[in-house]
């Protein structure tokens, strides 16, 4: 699996194979303590996106948009950069999330309903964006004030290949490329917008390549594969540090699951193909290597997932048993002070109980 | 004997019968083609007139609603679905600047005959971004016309008044009573433009357009069980705004509640109340009541039951301004 041209100026890294083969000629030097936290965090984001899932399906949970399958898109690279560095999502970045530190519970009352989810404190992040392809911008306004600040941080933004088509990824990419702003755009193809698949997206043979006419570095990866992700991540930093730019990372990956819990998948794609992407599912693959290696062992590995079982239930209970907010939730924090107008319309909501 | 229709099936035929009488209607939009559309508007419309005339565009709302204008200038009848109407400021830019600009810029020569397709409104526990009732701002936007049905009925006959209008079209449909009743659909000759005097009274006129025009319409029953005699008008169009029919209700009741989802200031609901105030006034025996959202972004679903209108509050309105 060596780094494949596959077109000009274009390269494509696969270092572990769906059989956990690994190609020790790109092998990152991650200690086997990383690895398992890595390893830890990929199982952690499994169970909680199934959990997630379930949740919407019992009703203590809206629309949720599950990321299983595109774990080590984002696994790989939340521990290639550093606490400060920062993270611009979309909406399907849960197991970045997860694997910097938000909590669990936390994450679960924004698909509750609780604008307390997308409290981001000081985490260097910014909350979710539904709006498709409308972020990436402000990771890069983020990394020109990290540049202009000499901060020396950068900014990772995740966006699907459906956001590719949209005005304001020519707007990020087109800044980026003239400011040379020290941020890493993540581009997560899991081959579907809804319904509409990767080749009906755009006519360009990768997205990888787009970054050729904005001046700036553009590479694949293999999304499934959390060492490629890993090292592309890592380099990706370190060249946004050095002043060499931008890099445009797509991460060839599948979304395993339904786009959101009202979207119905067997509308628009076959079994057939699901199970051939099941067969390079990510843990799966990830769980070979540290076994390979003996940095995992089974014994190891139940404990790990005991782990986060009790991690997830405590989670989950934590969120069902958080207060639900009060109505001056919706006013209070629109601007820095609550303007004397909206003041009278919270109290007279108040009045009125639930209107 | 008709079949008895809900609001998606009822649009869902009406396209599918456009397309079939006039071969330039298309339709586009995102997943509205294989996928039938995210609430299945467009079923099956693609097995029926090909990818040619039913096309599933890239994710880009600015593309969808651009290149729109380009088909209905060259001849086509473009009906373009916005997937949720939270997103039509990515493609805000071609509606204001171009599409509802072109017939005046060019005195005359050039109309762009398109549909907008898009479901707005709350109520129904959605994600960020898919709730909102933002139609003052479309209105504002001169030189487009804004319908928002409130049955299957209406929505079948504006959707087919839309279509054949010269000019372009935002039809917001109330995704929260896409599938809550059924009715028989029948054909008729709706006017974009007119309200529709949904009930006869004397003591009271209620006014509301949308999903709250069913919302009102509960409540106008229950303050008839009351003995309170309401007339009621569904605008059915936002824009332009049928002034004349409120007008002459509120000459008859004299009293006057607007019910409306949208955010407070500068919404439709105070436009309406501003004109009665203006060509009504000495009518009025008691103040104009607007109940509507208030000025804050829709929240999240925990804290929707505080920012919709109620079906109590709008009865509690009625009561309160019949007392005055």
């Amino acid at each position: 699996m060596p780094v494949k041209e596959i077109r000009k100026g274009i390269e494509k890294i696969e270092i572990l194979d769906e059989e956990g083969n690994v190609d020790n000629s790109l092998e990152p030097d991650i200690e086997d303590e990383k690895l398992l936290e890595m390893y830890d965090d990929m199982v952690f984001a499994r169970k909680f996106d199934n959990k997630a899932f379930k949740l919407q399906r019992r009703g203590d949970a809206g629309t949720y948009a599950p990321f299983k399958g595109e774990e080590a898109c984002q696994i790989g690279p939340a521990h290639a950069l550093e606490e400060d560095d920062w993270f611009v999502p979309s909406f399907r970045e849960g197991a970045f999330a997860l694997s910097r530190g938000t909590s669990p519970a936390k994450m679960m009352r924004y698909f509750m309903g609780d604008e307390y989810g997308n409290k981001v404190g000081d985490s260097n992040s910014l909350p979710v964006s539904i709006p498709v392809g409308s972020h990436m911008i402000q990771a890069v306004g983020i990394g020109m004030a990290n540049k202009i600040q000499d901060k020396g941080s950068v900014a990772i933004t995740y966006f699907g290949d459906g956001a590719t088509s949209q005005g304001d990824f020519h707007s990020a990419m087109n800044f980026a490329g003239v400011y040379n702003s020290p941020v890493i755009f993540f581009n997560q193809n899991n081959q579907y917008a809804i319904s509409t698949p990767r080749n009906k997206q755009t006519a360009s043979e990768t997205l990888a390549q787009k970054a050729d006419a904005y001046g700036i570095k553009g590479l694949q990866v293999d999304g499934n594969d959390i060492l490629a992700t890993y090292k592309a991540a890592k380099e990706a930093k370190r060249r946004a540090e050095d002043g060499e730019g931008p890099t445009l990372i797509e991460g060839v990956t599948y979304r395993l699951g339904v786009h959101t819990t009202s979207d119905d998948p067997s509308r628009y794609r076959s079994e057939e193909e699901e199970k051939k992407w099941k067969d390079k599912d990510p843990l799966k693959r990830f769980e070979k290597y540290l076994m390979n290696k003996e940095v995992l062992t089974e014994d190891k590995k139940k404990e790990i997932e005991q782990k986060a079982e009790e991690k997830l239930e405590k989670a989950v209970e934590e969120a069902m048993e958080m207060e639900d907010p009060g109505v001056e939730k919706m006013f209070e924090h629109v601007f820095e002070k609550v303007p004397e107008r909206q003041q009278r319309q919270l109290e007279r909501i108040k009045e009125g109980g639930e209107r | 004997m008709m079949a008895e229709k809900n609001m998606v099936e009822a649009i869902h035929q009406k396209l599918k019968q456009k397309m079939e009488e006039d071969s330039s209607v298309v339709v586009l939009g995102e997943d509205v083609g294989v996928n039938g559309g995210v609430f299945r508007v467009t079923d099956g419309l693609i097995d029926q007139f090909e990818e040619e005339r039913v096309m599933d565009t890239p994710l880009d709302e600015a593309g969808i609603i651009g290149s729109s204008m380009g088909m209905a200038i060259n001849g086509l009848k473009p009906v373009a679905e916005i997937q949720f109407s939270g997103f039509i400021p990515q493609g805000f830019h071609h509606i204001k600047q171009h599409l509802a600009r072109m017939r005046m810029r060019t005195q005359g020569d050039i109309n762009v005959p398109i549909v907008i397709r898009a479901p707005y409104g709350g109520g129904i526990h959605a994600l960020e971004h898919h709730s909102e009732s933002q139609e003052a701002i479309y209105a504002r936007t001169e030189g487009l016309k804004v319908v928002m049905p409130s049955n299957p009925s209406d929505a079948a006959n504006l959707l087919e008044a839309a279509i054949e209008d010269p000019d372009p079209v935002l039809f917001l449909e109330p995704k929260k009573i896409y599938r809550s009743f059924k009715e028989e659909v029948k054909d008729e000759e709706v006017k974009i433009g007119k309200a529709k005097k949904v009930k006869e009274g004397t003591d009271i006129t209620v006014v509301s357009w949308g999903a709250m025009a069913r919302e009102s319409l509960e409540a106008v029953e229950e303050a008839e069980e009351q003995g309170i005699s309401v007339e009621m008008l569904d605008m059915r169009t936002v824009f332009p705004l049928d002034d004349e029919a409120v007008i002459e209700s509120v000459q008859k009741t004299g009293r006057l509640v607007i019910v409306s989802e949208e955010p407070r200031l500068g919404s439709i609901a105070g436009e309406i109340s501003a004109t009665v105030s203006e060509e009504a006034l000495l009518s009025l025996e008691a103040p104009i009541k607007r109940i509507t959202a208030p000025d804050v972004p829709y929240p999240l679903y925990k804290l929707e039951k505080y920012y919709m209108p109620q079906k109590s509050e709008i009865l509690e309105g009625i009561n309160e301004t019949v007392e005055f």
